[in-house]
Formats: structure tokens, sequence, C-alpha cells
């Protein structure tokens, strides 16, 4: 993928439910082949953000542009990844139909199905290593399967961005060293990844920057950087009683060596 | 069997039940993954008061009673959401009560109307007394939903299975929200006159029922429940004639000892 250069680029982003205030004077700029923790306590916005940028609210103040237009006119660049269970459950999906959905953007609503939606479908099949499981119904899956077959669909929507809604929730250790492979790999490629992140632990393995948010921007930069920072040490163990919990470092447990 | 042909009267209410049972097979399809039975057959109950209105005020022709069914049916929806914001009651709470509501008052205005027979028609249905225009109208309304049920159904499987999802990728959800919205209103109230507002739920919620145990994806559900939604009306108005039964209760019974085996057949078959 030849997209190293994409920027994108968010100025005074601000949004309000009602009149509660849930995100003021977001601004960073990032850029394909970075991984991006959004990080944060509850309610401190990273959702919103997220949700911003799938144009799932529409902006209120501020500006994203990615590849110096609005982001908005680029939908079909940017992918949106529930969080594993937010489905509606017994739905008669398999994975190869949800890898199809991906395609809409191209597609809409009256195209037929071509032969290059089939061979993009077949590759993101693969790719995903989902090739063995493509008729399974979804909810026959793990959560980690189905992790990755959201992240097919993406790759099927041939999305620059992918935005990830706290992907590592509910997966066991193996799945999350798997899931957290897949998304280095996929920045290697020259994908952009944006995710909400709650294990403090794993942020700078995982992810290249970090971006922290408590209503409004802490701080934005390298992963590394980020987290020794005192401010934002502050911000997040203060809130987040995680840093406690067992180390669950993908890159240190044995499934990934 | 040949008899039952013969006669003018059960040959259209044969084609009727056909038409009916297909429309409201496919139909069933998009009602099964919305998971929407319930909410439908309060919808259902409502549309009844609508259309004894329309009766009482204007001369009931199949125009009149459409509108006013449908002003019944935007009415009630409007009015839930209305009343479950404003009383912080669940909202299927206050559809509940409205359309218990609606539908007592449907009973009384066509009370007032002077023929019981009329309102049992509304209440049970009479395939067999649908007239030309009638069988016109639900042919029409067939068309338009499948029609839009097909051209739809990649954004419609999207947002029933995930509505973020399908926003994200730049499907109109809200639109097409409304869209099926007014196709089912408009299937339930052809469906009205020929089984009736109590038994119509049957035929828009069993065939896809019966359907989901031998499918796994939804291109192949919306034309099996459409089938089965046409085999089971026509199974039950034959039933009706040979047993001399009402023909909405027939057609009902047949789908719902089709659903029944359905389950039996799928367990047994894992067992």
């Amino acid at each position: 993928m030849s997209h190293q250069h994409h920027q994108l680029e968010l100025s005074n982003v601000g949004f309000s439910y009602g009149s509660k205030k849930a995100l003021q004077d977001v601004r960073f700029s990032s850029h394909c082949g970075q991984r991006l923790a959004l990080l944060g306590p509850n309610g401190a916005g990273k959702s919103t953000l997220i949700r911003l940028l799938a144009s799932l609210l529409k902006l209120q103040e501020g500006n994203i542009l990615w590849r110096g237009a609005p982001l908005a006119q680029a939908r079909r660049e940017v992918a949106y990844l529930p969080q594993v269970d937010q489905h509606q459950k017994n739905f008669p999906l398999r994975v190869r139909d949800i890898i199809e959905m991906g395609r809409f953007p191209h597609l809409g609503h009256f195209k037929r199905f071509r032969k290059i939606d089939q061979e993009k479908c077949e590759a993101a099949l693969a790719t995903m290593q989902l090739e063995d499981i493509a008729d399974r119904q979804i909810d026959q899956l793990s959560g980690g399967q189905q992790q990755r077959t959201y992240i097919a669909r993406a790759l099927a929507q041939e999305a620059h961005v992918l935005l990830l809604d706290e992907p590592f929730n509910g997966l066991d250790i193996e799945s999350r060293c798997h899931l957290a492979a897949n998304l280095i790999e996929l920045s290697n490629s020259g994908h952009l990844i944006i995710a909400s992140h709650h294990q403090l632990e794993s942020v700078t393995d995982i992810f290249t920057h970090a971006l922290v948010l408590d209503q409004k921007q802490v701080c934005f930069g390298e992963a590394t950087s980020v987290m020794e920072s005192p401010e934002v040490k502050e911000t997040l163990h203060a809130c987040h009683p995680l840093h406690s919990h067992p180390v669950t470092d993908p890159t240190k447990t044995n499934c990934c060596s | 069997m040949i008899e039952f042909f013969e006669i003018g009267l059960y040959q259209r209410a044969f084609i009727a039940a056909v038409i009916i049972g297909f429309v409201n097979g496919y139909t069933s399809a998009f009602v099964l993954l919305h998971r929407s039975p319930l909410k439908l057959a309060a919808f259902s109950h409502s549309l009844l008061p609508g259309v004894a209105i329309a009766a009482y005020f204007f001369s009931l022709t199949v125009v009149t009673a459409f509108l006013g069914a449908l002003v019944a049916a935007v009415i009630i929806g409007v009015l839930t959401v209305l009343l479950s914001r404003l009383s912080k009651i669940n909202d299927e709470t206050v559809l509940a009560v409205l359309y218990t509501g609606a539908f007592a008052i449907g009973i009384i205005v066509l009370n007032q109307l002077g023929s019981n027979q009329e309102l049992e028609d509304w209440l049970l249905g009479n395939i067999i007394a649908l007239s030309d225009l009638d069988l016109k109208m639900s042919f029409g309304v067939g068309i338009i939903a499948v029609t839009v049920l097909t051209l739809f159904r990649r954004a419609l499987v999207a947002n029933l299975f995930d509505p973020e999802v399908a926003a994200s990728l730049g499907i109109r959800t809200r639109l097409l929200d409304y869209v099926s919205f007014v196709i089912l209103i408009l299937v339930l109230i052809t469906t009205l006159q020929a089984v009736g507002c109590v038994l119509a739920v049957g035929l828009i919620v069993a065939p896809a029922a019966i359907a989901r145990s031998f499918v796994s994806t939804p291109n192949a559900l919306f034309p099996l429940s459409a089938m089965v939604g046409a085999a089971g009306a026509a199974i039950g108005l034959l039933a009706s004639y040979h047993f001399d039964q009402p023909a909405g209760s027939s057609i009902t019974v047949v789908l719902a000892t089709a659903f029944l085996l359905s389950v039996l057949v799928k367990s047994r078959r894992k067992l």
C-alpha cells in the first residue's frame, strides 16, 4: 500500500452532547504507518473522538482534515470497527458476508458485486487468515476471530484509516497477541491505526503514538514519551486502577514468540 | 379439488392468498432480522381505529382504509416516542398501553357503524370477500415491498446487523428505517383485509421463523420465507375449504404448525 504520507490533521476539535461538553480543543497530526492509542478515563471523550473520525457524529467545532480535505468527504477511506459484541446476536451472517459489507462504499445500493469486489474480499480473507472459517456464522466465532473478521472488512473496504473501539476488550491473551501483531503488520503496510485502549502496560508495545484525553487534550506524542510524562501518569493512574493489573504485554508472552 | 378451482370466488381468494402469503413471507425475513414482531403486533392492532374512523367519516374504500391506517400507525409511532420520553417509561410499555387503547377505540367506532359482520371482518379478515380492487392493491403493494426489500437488501442487512457500522459505510440509516417502516405498514394494511389485524401478525412473522431453521444467510432467507408464506397461505386456504373453517385461522394454524415442525426437524438434525 502506497499511502505512507497521507496526513490526518485535527485542529481545535470540540463536541458537546446538548449542553454537556464531551471534548474540546483536540489538535494533533498523524499519518499512515502510525499506530495511535487513545487513552483516558471513562467519559474522557475517546469514543466521541472515534465517532467523530468515523463521521458518525457531526463535527461541531474545529476541523478534521484527511489528505488536506475535510475527512467527511473521504468516508470510504476510513473504517470503523466496533467492539466485538456490539452487533445483533444470532444474525444469519457468515464471515464472508461481513467482509463483503466492506464493499458497500464502492458499490452503493445498485451496483452488482463484480469480480474485482470478489478478489478484494478473497484477499482480505487471506490476509487475516480467515479462509478456513469463511463460511462460519459470526456468532460461532471467538472474540479474536470476530475482531479479525472486522479488520478483514476494513481491508475489503480498502480503508486507509482503521478506527477501533476498545479492540483488546474481552480477548484472551493469545487473541490479544495475534491482534497486536495484526495491527503492527497493518501499520507497517501503510495503514493508520487509531484505537481507544485501556491497558496502559501494553501501550508502548503496541502503539507508536498516544493521545491522552480528559474531555480535552492532555498530551499527544510518541507513545514512550507520553507514557513517561508525569502529567499523563497523574491523569491516567488517578482514574485507572488498571495499572496495578498483571502485565499483559503481548510482545513479552510466549504466544507471540 | 377441481370443484375448488371452479368456484370464481375461491379462485380469486386462492390467488390473493398466494400473493399475500408470498409478500408477507418476503417481508417476514426483514421482521425476523429486525427483531420487531411484538412491536409489529402492536402496530397491526393500532391500525384498526384508523380504518374504522376513515369508514365512519368517509365511505370505506381501499384508499380511505389505507390512509386511515397509515395515519393511525404514524400517530401511535410518534406518540410512543414522545410519551416514553416524557414519562421515562420504556417505549414497549407505552406502546402496549397505546395500542390496546387504540384497538378499543377502533372496536367502539366499528360498533357505531352498526355492522357486526364488518367488525368481525376487520378483526379476523375475510379473504373470500376481497374485491378485484383489493386484489390489485395487494399485488401493487407486493411489487413495491418486494422490489424495495430486494434493491436495498445490502444496506438493510448491514443496518440491521449493526447500525453504527452501516452509518460508517455511508448508508443513510435513518432514511432506511423510515422506508422500511412504511413498507411494513403497507404490507400489514393489505393483509388486514385478508386475515384481519389479529392474525396478520402471524403471516408477517411465521414464514421467516420457519425458514430460519434451514438457511444461514439473508440472501437465502428472503426468498425461502416468501415461498413458505405462499405455500402456507395456499395450503391454509385449501384446508379452510375442505374443513369448512375460517380462511385466516386455517392459514395461521398451518403456519404455526409448520413452525413447530421446523424447530423439531432442526433439533433432530442437531442430535
